[in-house]
């Protein structure tokens, strides 16, 4: 707080004003659209179904009826701390999507990167062939990937035959509730002390187990499918990097990996973070691939929050706790969002430093 | 046209480079392009194969396709999946309804989305901080989330089961705001400055001069809102209950989960699933070429 703040160019109010002139109310016409339809199909119906996961309503009538009581948190407590069925079924689908978010974001943000960094490359050959490969997965349904996925995985499918030909045995994959860490750790039902611990009615050995091979098929998938989607943000980022820095990188002899790291990589980071961002929101959405394929099963392994919220309130008629499920997690991505914006946040730059960089003259742009 | 091909730089550094060590990098350089392109292909073919596995397995016979699920040939050629599909399901009518909605849906978001992307880049207005804050907001509210509460605001307002339900409440894209807006930030200004200052109005300048600038970004929105919604499934199951509202995704869902089915039925779904993904593959081959321009070139000097 020891320097004066450096003075903010003066405004020519005459200039500015005459270019902006109208702004105020073009602005607003601009974004009524998205204002308004934002309101009643967000904002409106997110306040009613908070409502709900408070109250006791049964799905008969209107949830804003007069019958209708305030019952609290029961509903949040009996998915959360009471310990019975529901507590059960909601650790259960936390723990399959966090194996599954732990599984895909890091891979698809790699696989998505290394597709782009290839497909960009100055002297390719086929350039458009790759990139059309690459990105026809995330153009299909995730319906019709759904279905493609249960046949390629089903026992005697293509994958399971490919496998053969190397002398393995490939799992039943979708009907396989096994994790994937505990088989890779020889299977059993691990130490005391961990499988007698338990948080939300799953003991610590099953949250540990990794996600089942029916869930890492799922995950393959995820993978499959929208490293394409990435791939194309990161080839419009990688356009925009200018080729002269590069160049300028080659002059003074630094490696094509000292290249990428040092001087491609800074310059693509808005948009890792877009992708990383929309990895994190997308992979605790997942809903068609279960509603169209497993349908949370074998054993439970495939049930997301975002499944378990919609069976308790449109099949079960708990609209309560489905509600309730949906807020928290609301609130899961929320936190994850929050945290990785401030990972990826610009670092501030000192004043000092500042200073340094700033031209010591007034700026050519001469004012009137 | 000036040639843009840098020419070959001989500085003195590097025209004294000892032979061996040029020829060294010169092979390391063709071993470098060698695996370049064979993990290329490799990964192609892994994104490649089981759409083609797919395909062929749709003219399979049921028999066949679980005997020999691998082959791209079927020995006995049949259409028997495809007879089944279109003239004894009601597969016809899912195809409909997913096409009514789509086109709805992505000219409403283009437009919807770039004026609003334009708007926060660029106009002064009060209250565009809120409303920035309200687009990134939102774009962290899960869509799985807005289940429930759709279904309930739907029902409320009586556009449960209807085409107005099942188009409106995707008419707004966040992410689609925020690519726009992006976008715009990242074009320079001046042209749109001297259009302004030659006195053009703030529709106009968008219309004739920004948005024609912004196709890269648009070709974007299009591919991401047609694919968004012809691939839509969540909304369609909490929006509409009638048959005769059924899209294809829904449609085929329960198709995958055996409903009018019994046995494995692979061909069947197969057919399908292939069926319903040429509309949008078609839309990508079609725009495939666009994506490659960009906006270089726009402002000179």
């Amino acid at each position: 707080m020891t320097t004066t703040v450096a003075p903010a160019p003066p405004r020519g109010r005459s200039r500015t004003g005459s270019i902006h002139r109208g702004e105020g109310t073009a602005g607003w016409l601009f974004v009524l659209p998205i204002v308004v339809i934002l309101g009643i199909f967000l904002f409106i119906p997110v306040l009613m179904a908070l409502w709900v996961s408070f109250s006791d309503w049964t799905g008969r009538g209107s949830p804003l009826a007069g019958n209708v009581r305030f019952v609290g948190l029961d509903n949040y407590a009996k998915i959360t701390t009471a310990g019975g069925l529901q507590t059960r079924d909601f650790g259960i689908a936390l723990r399959n999507n966090a194996w599954y978010v732990v599984l895909v974001v890091p891979l698809q943000t790699a696989l998505s990167l290394l597709l782009a960094v290839l497909v960009s490359r100055r002297m390719l050959r086929a350039r458009g062939f790759f990139r059309t490969a690459f990105y026809f997965p995330s153009v299909t349904s995730s319906v019709a990937i759904t279905v493609l996925w249960m046949f390629l995985f089903s026992f005697a499918g293509p994958v399971n035959q490919l496998l053969s030909w190397v002398g393995l045995h490939g799992p039943n994959w979708f009907q396989d509730p096994r994790g994937i860490l505990n088989l890779a750790l020889g299977g059993g039902s691990g130490p005391a002390w961990l499988a007698d611990g338990q948080f939300l009615g799953v003991s610590w050995w099953d949250w540990l187990a990794g996600p089942s091979i029916a869930m890492f098929a799922l995950i393959l998938m995820a993978v499959f499918t929208t490293s394409g989607t990435f791939m194309l943000l990161f080839i419009a980022a990688l356009q925009n990097v200018g080729y002269e820095l590069t160049e300028a990188g080659m002059m003074d002899g630094a490696s094509g990996w000292q290249r990428f790291w040092r001087i491609t990589l800074p310059q693509l980071r808005p948009t890792l973070f877009t992708v990383i961002t929309l990895g994190l929101i997308g992979c605790w959405q997942v809903f068609d691939q279960i509603y169209t394929g497993t349908q949370g099963g074998p054993g439970k392994t495939t049930v997301t929050p975002a499944y378990l919220s919609y069976t308790a309130a449109f099949t079960q008629q708990e609209w309560g706790q489905g509600a309730a499920i949906a807020f928290i997690l609301f609130l899961i991505i929320i936190v994850f969002t929050i945290f990785q914006r401030w990972v990826l946040r610009e670092r501030t730059v000192s004043r000092r430093r500042m200073r340094a960089y700033l031209p010591r003259t007034t700026p050519k742009k001469g004012r009137p | 046209m000036t040639a843009t091909t840098s020419a070959p730089v001989t500085t003195p550094a590097a025209a004294s480079l000892p032979r061996s060590r040029a020829q060294r990098s010169s092979r390391r350089g063709v071993a470098g392009q060698v695996t370049l392109y064979v993990l290329l292909a490799v990964l192609a073919l892994v994104y490649i194969y089981p759409f083609l596995v797919q395909v062929a397995t749709s003219f399979k016979s049921e028999q066949e396709a679980a005997a020999d699920p691998i082959s791209l040939i079927p020995q006995t050629l049949t259409v028997a999946a495809y007879e089944r599909l279109f003239l004894h399901s009601d597969f016809p009518l899912w195809f409909a309804n997913s096409a009514i909605v789509t086109v709805c849906v992505t000219l409403g978001r283009v437009f919807f989305v770039s004026l609003a992307g334009y708007a926060l880049a660029r106009l002064r207005f009060r209250g565009r901080a809120v409303v920035f804050a309200l687009v990134v907001a939102v774009m962290a509210v899960p869509a799985v989330v807005l289940l429930i509460p759709k279904f309930l605001v739907l029902k409320q307002i009586g556009i449960y089961d209807s085409y107005a339900g099942m188009i409106l409440p995707l008419l707004v894209d966040a992410a689609g705001v925020f690519i726009m807006k992006n976008f715009f930030e990242s074009i320079p200004t001046s042209v749109e400055e001297q259009a302004r200052i030659d006195g053009a109005g703030t529709f106009r300048v968008f219309w004739s001069i920004v948005l024609p600038m912004a196709r890269p970004a648009l070709v974007t929105i299009v591919i991401l809102s047609f694919q968004g919604s012809w691939n839509e499934l969540s909304h369609f199951i909490v929006a509409t209950q009638s048959p005769g509202l059924t899209t294809l995704t829904k449609g085929v869902a329960s198709l995958a989960t055996g409903q009018l089915s019994q046995g494995t039925q692979y061909p069947l779904k197969l057919a399908a699933a292939a069926i319903m993904t040429i509309p949008v593959a078609v839309l990508f081959f079609i725009f495939q070429k666009r994506i490659m321009n960009t906006s270089e070139g726009a402002v000179k000097g």
